[in-house]
């Protein structure tokens, strides 16, 4: 399975990773090389394997644990702001700006 | 005959499914410890968790757990006790974390079903295909700024159900006849507020339209809708829609579309760039949600009694008839205050009374089960006085509507006004003696064997106690003093 | 004896007998990074203040008779720990002056201890590397050179380079550092020191930049395996925070070393053998396996048949992963942001594009095409698929064996020059550490020679699932047997 420069613009737009015309072949040729590579997976017999999704170790053995239905965090919209690039002003109330989204 | 729509091409059928999508009710968030209290101020009710900040982890909610699994027994549904939360891949400014945490290959809820009731009396089963839980996003807000977009996260991560339900309706009808049982049903678990207008409760609905015997044609999801009243208009408006495409010889395209409430009618939306790609896998942060047997057993013997047990119910043991008993448990509210009026009482007298002069009261003060003019303890105690000949049926409506007006208990108002009936048979005695001696010549007709005078003597006797006689005191007294 | 010299053992002795204050062993070090950072760039951020504060609070526990484990010990913190207030950069610009309000569980456990923090060690990219050359804040250099050439800049190895560089050089007397292919075992081979990644849900994940959620676990890298043994009882133990976290005991790792080996069979995977392996890799596998029998152990010849397809299974699981972890990475509430007017999408795109390196942007671009409509049963799915293979190659291995012995890495450390620009020659590094990852197995490098050129290569030690314990004993024999007194040409005090 080999991508084409459009399948590569699709992925790159997926991903929102700004890619610029000039850099899509060279970003294809990397991208085959390595999917190239692990083509050879598909020679492993694999048939009837159940798929092991999560952390190694843990995945199949741990089972989820769950936390009481109680509130202990939250509260804190300057700490969560802090960091913020584009903090709406607070007459507005505390919130994240962003260029105007439409709908 | 079932419902059809009249094309230039003859009769269209529909067929309709709904995705609806239910917050959960618990104090905190599906993956959190933040609250989820509705209409805090904003971002107050967010954790790092909930704002996707680097090397944070969720943990799952054990109520939201417990809430689905109720909700999956309550629609007589297969609980999956081995279930996985996968990630949903998108970009939004409301998505803190570029993924909502939901379930698509092995959800917590499979295969259930539902029976609805429609206006014709008749019912139908509706299937359900699936539950499963997903944490929600965030709100943008476009209007307060002329070029951004603010973003408030209090609602990311609060818990929702998904409840997709089988292509099984036929009808706006059946289509609103579903979600108001759904939500009666989620109401009374208890798992779901189903507060539509405050968002608790969004329906997809995916409409196509056929022909009679047909496979099914293209479908199309009108996102979101906000209300019975809209889904049913939804349906209409797109199957409308899809009717005139096909009947032009177009063909309709399966897309994702919005239910315009102003003109009623269906729009496409903004299609996106990048057709749904929304690359699920299994979520490597979590774990497989593994149930024990007995958890389960445990909420299921602690499940409140659903609307339709207790509609049969109020069938059997008091005899209610099929639309009282279904009038009286269509809100959980409404059949608690019910059965407390009807606690120890006369059953079919306490649902006359409800239905009638007490849903009246609620119409008239615009007050509703909740805050209302009486309580069902006050409107007890005044079936008590009418069971107990201290009220006769016609001063009970006028105690109730003094109730109304001053919320004052029924006994303190037959006290003030003396409304209490006379039972003392001397006073009856003497008023009755009274009334002989002033028409004696009545007397001497009733005597001689004109007996429809009975009724004369009656009234005026009632009319010299103001109403209050017991009637039936006053006719024993007066058989017996006329002979 | 330089204060600098002290292994962590040693100095947490010469601090219980005064010989040493915390304030006079965390300046040493800081006078050492001062000396030496500039040029081996091993540390992007350096708190001397805070640590000078935290060893002037350990001097007066210790003088109260509370010290913690790990009183007074100066350490360096990969950057991908969340630290409280201090910036936290994941060696990415995309991070931008992100201070996190919050510490991560395993920072939180060493400070906890007593643990004082000299600053945060530079890495790879969100720990995307194998020789530290894709960090946003400049390459490490390693403080080891090949005898005669002075010259030559080697690289420390990846991603957990600078932790490793400044262990090696005595800027620390150990660091934290995370492992989700080999990040700890291979830069701790190139640097001639020992790392452990323990058993995945061993350390908690809570408050770690995450790379790939299913292989990523922290772990100590240290200048001998009992320091490592210290480090990770601190670093170890159960979060509730984290949903994959083990509530397990947490052993003492350290009395461990001494058990000794005698009686344990030890695996040698003979797909480990690989075509064109250099014969200096192959003598000393030999010879960790000569010492180990003469320590009383008995060598085993063991198969894991799908050895050969664990570094594509790999690399379709973590980019995979990543692709997902990193697409909180978008301008909003945190980090850079890069807008020029456009839509919120172009926003995301500009933001990510300046904000990721090459090597970041083409993982996540593999991983976003391999979980892509279409792909997903071919690649992701296979690939889980083979990580049941190669787990349950292990399970069956271990029925007859106590701990696996294999190379650390197929080479030496290598110069940022020859490094090959194909992707797939630099994956390779990590042939024999990623296994351990896709299994959830504990894995620990020690230095157990010198190549003819006198550069540091190191075994490696694989156990049991969460039993480290052996681990530890084992390394511990090779480390005793192995004698190396070899020190890096860069270091403080040379």
């Amino acid at each position: 399975m080999s991508l084409d420069p459009t399948t590569v613009r699709r992925i790159a737009s997926l991903a929102r990773i700004r890619l610029e015309e000039q850099d899509v072949a060279r970003v294809q040729g990397e991208l085959n090389g390595i999917l190239g590579w692990i083509e050879q997976l598909q020679a492993v017999d694999t048939e009837g394997v159940e798929p092991l999704a999560g952390g190694g170790q843990g995945g199949t053995q741990l089972a989820l644990r769950l936390r009481a239905d109680k509130v202990t965090d939250g509260g804190i919209p300057d700490a969560v702001l802090a960091n913020a690039p584009d903090r709406a002003p607070d007459r507005e109330g505390a919130f994240f700006g962003v260029p105007k989204v439409v709908e | 005959m079932s419902y059809t729509i009249e094309g230039e091409t003859g009769p269209w059928e529909l067929v309709i499914g709904l995705e609806v999508h239910a917050q959960v009710v618990s104090q905190a968030k599906l993956f959190s410890g933040a609250a989820t209290e509705f209409g805090a101020a904003p971002n107050s009710q967010v954790s790092f968790v909930d704002a996707g900040f680097p090397g944070m982890l969720p943990v799952p909610n054990e109520e939201c757990v417990a809430q689905a699994v109720r909700t999956g027994l309550g629609l007589n549904a297969h609980i999956n006790l081995v279930s996985r939360f996968d990630r949903k891949n998108y970009f939004y400014a409301d998505l803190p974390q570029g993924y909502q945490i939901s379930q698509l290959y092995h959800p917590i809820v499979g295969a259930g079903r539902i029976t609805v009731e429609l206006s014709d009396g008749s019912t139908k089963e509706i299937g359900i295909t699936r539950l499963h839980l997903e944490q929600d996003a965030g709100k943008s807000l476009h209007d307060q700024d002329p070029s951004r977009s603010f973003i408030d996260l209090n609602r990311s991560g609060v818990a929702l159900m998904e409840i997709v339900s089988e292509p099984d309706m036929r009808s706006p009808e059946e289509a609103g006849a579903y979600l108001t049982k759904l939500r009666q049903i989620l109401r009374y678990l208890g798992t779901c507020d189903g507060n539509m207008d405050e968002g608790s409760m969004r329906a997809d609905v995916n409409v196509s339209v056929r022909k009679h015997g047909e496979p099914f044609r293209t479908r199309c999801e009108v996102k979101n809708v906000n209300s019975i009243r809209f889904v049913m208009q939804a349906v209409e408006a797109e199957a409308r829609r899809q009717i005139e495409v096909w009947e032009s010889g177009g063909t309709v395209d399966q897309e994702t579309r919005l239910f315009d409430t102003a003109r009623g009618t269906t729009r496409s939306m903004r299609s996106k760039e990048d057709a749904h790609d929304y690359r699920y896998f299994p979520d490597p942060d979590l774990p497989p949600l593994v149930l024990e047997e007995a958890w389960v057993a445990e909420l299921k013997a602690a499940l409140p009694e659903l609307p339709d047990a207790r509609r049969d119910r109020y069938m059997r043991d008091f005899g209610l008839s099929a639309y009282d008993a279904g009038v009286l448990v269509l809100e959980k509210e409404t059949a608690a205050f019910y059965e407390e009026v009807a606690r120890g009482r006369d059953p079919k007298q306490a649902a006359n009374w409800v239905m009638g002069d007490f849903f009246a009261a609620l119409n008239r003060t615009k007050r509703d089960i909740a805050d209302p003019p009486v309580s069902a303890r006050q409107l007890g105690a005044l079936l008590d006085l009418m069971a107990d000949g201290t009220l006769s049926g016609k001063l009970a409506k006028e105690v109730f509507e003094a109730m109304v007006e001053t919320g004052e208990d029924p006994g303190a108002i037959v006290e003030r006004r003396g409304l209490k009936q006379v039972t003392d048979s001397g006073a009856i005695e003497a008023v009755v003696d009274k009334v002989l001696a002033g028409n004696a010549d009545k007397v001497a007709e009733y005597r001689s064997g004109k007996d429809k005078l009975f009724g004369f003597f009656v009234g005026q006797t009632m009319k010299a106690m103001q109403g209050k006689g017991n009637p039936a005191l006053v006719n024993a007294v007066l058989k017996a003093k006329l002979g | 004896m330089n204060p600098t010299d002290f292994t962590l053992a040693g100095a947490r002795a010469a601090l219980d007998e005064r010989a040493i204050s915390a304030e006079e062993l965390t300046r040493a070090h800081l006078d050492a990074i001062a000396a030496l950072n500039p040029r081996l760039n091993a540390y992007i951020t350096v708190t001397a203040e805070q640590a000078l504060a935290q060893a002037r609070a350990s001097d007066e526990r210790i003088a109260r008779g509370e010290a913690g484990p790990l009183e007074g010990i100066p350490l360096a913190i990969k950057d991908l720990f969340c630290t409280k207030g201090v910036r936290t950069t994941a060696a990415s610009r995309i991070l931008g002056n992100f201070v996190p309000p919050y510490e991560s569980t395993v920072s939180g456990n060493l400070l906890r201890d007593g643990a004082v923090f000299l600053g945060k060690a530079n890495l790879d990219e969100f720990a995307m590397g194998s020789a530290n050359l894709t960090s946003a804040f400049g390459a490490v250099e390693n403080p080891w050179k090949r005898a005669g050439d002075p010259e030559a800049k080697l690289v420390p190895g990846g991603s957990s380079g600078g932790s490793a560089a400044a262990v090696a050089a005595r800027l620390a007397l150990g660091a934290t550092a995370t492992d989700t292919g080999g990040s700890i075992r291979q830069p701790a081979a190139f640097c001639g020191i020992a790392g452990i990644k323990p058993t995945y849900g061993r350390c908690s994940r809570w408050g770690i930049v995450a790379f790939a959620s299913s292989l990523d676990q922290a772990g100590p890298v240290a200048r001998t395996v009992e320091d490592c043994a210290i480090l990770l009882r601190s670093m170890a133990g159960f979060d509730p925070k984290d949903s994959t976290s083990v509530d397990l005991p947490v052993p003492d790792f350290a009395a461990a070393c001494e058990r000794g080996v005698k009686g344990l069979r030890i695996g040698v995977p003979r797909e480990y053998r690989l075509d064109g392996m250099p014969a200096e890799i192959e003598r000393l596998w030999q010879q960790g396996l000569d010492w180990l029998r003469e320590a009383g152990a008995e060598p085993v010849e063991i198969s894991l048949p799908h050895t050969k397809y664990a570094l594509p299974t790999y690399y379709i699981v973590a980019p995979a992963e990543a692709s997902s972890n990193l697409a909180r990475y978008d301008g909003v509430r945190f980090g850079l942001r890069v807008e020029q007017g456009g839509d919120l999408k172009d926003l995301y795109e500009r933001t990510r594009a300046a904000g990721f390196g090459a090597e970041v942007r083409r993982r996540i671009l593999i991983g976003t095409y391999v979980l892509s409509a279409g792909y997903y049963d071919a690649y992701y799915l296979k690939a889980q698929k083979v990580r049941a293979l190669i787990r349950r190659d292990f399970e069956q291995a271990f029925a007859e064996v106590d701990a696996i012995l294999t190379p650390a890495t197929p080479s030496a450390a290598f110069a940022a020059g020859e490094a090959s620009d194909d992707p797939v020659t630099m994956y390779l590094n990590d042939v024999f550490t990623v296994t351990a990852n896709l299994a959830g197995l504990p894995g620990l490098a020690v230095p157990a020679g010198l190549d003819a050129k006198g550069l540091p290569l190191g075994l490696q030690v694989i156990g049991q699932p969460f039993d480290e314990e052996t681990v530890f004993a084992v390394g511990r024999a090779i480390e005793r047997a192995a004698d190396i007194r070899a020190l890096p040409a860069v270091r403080a005090h040379a």
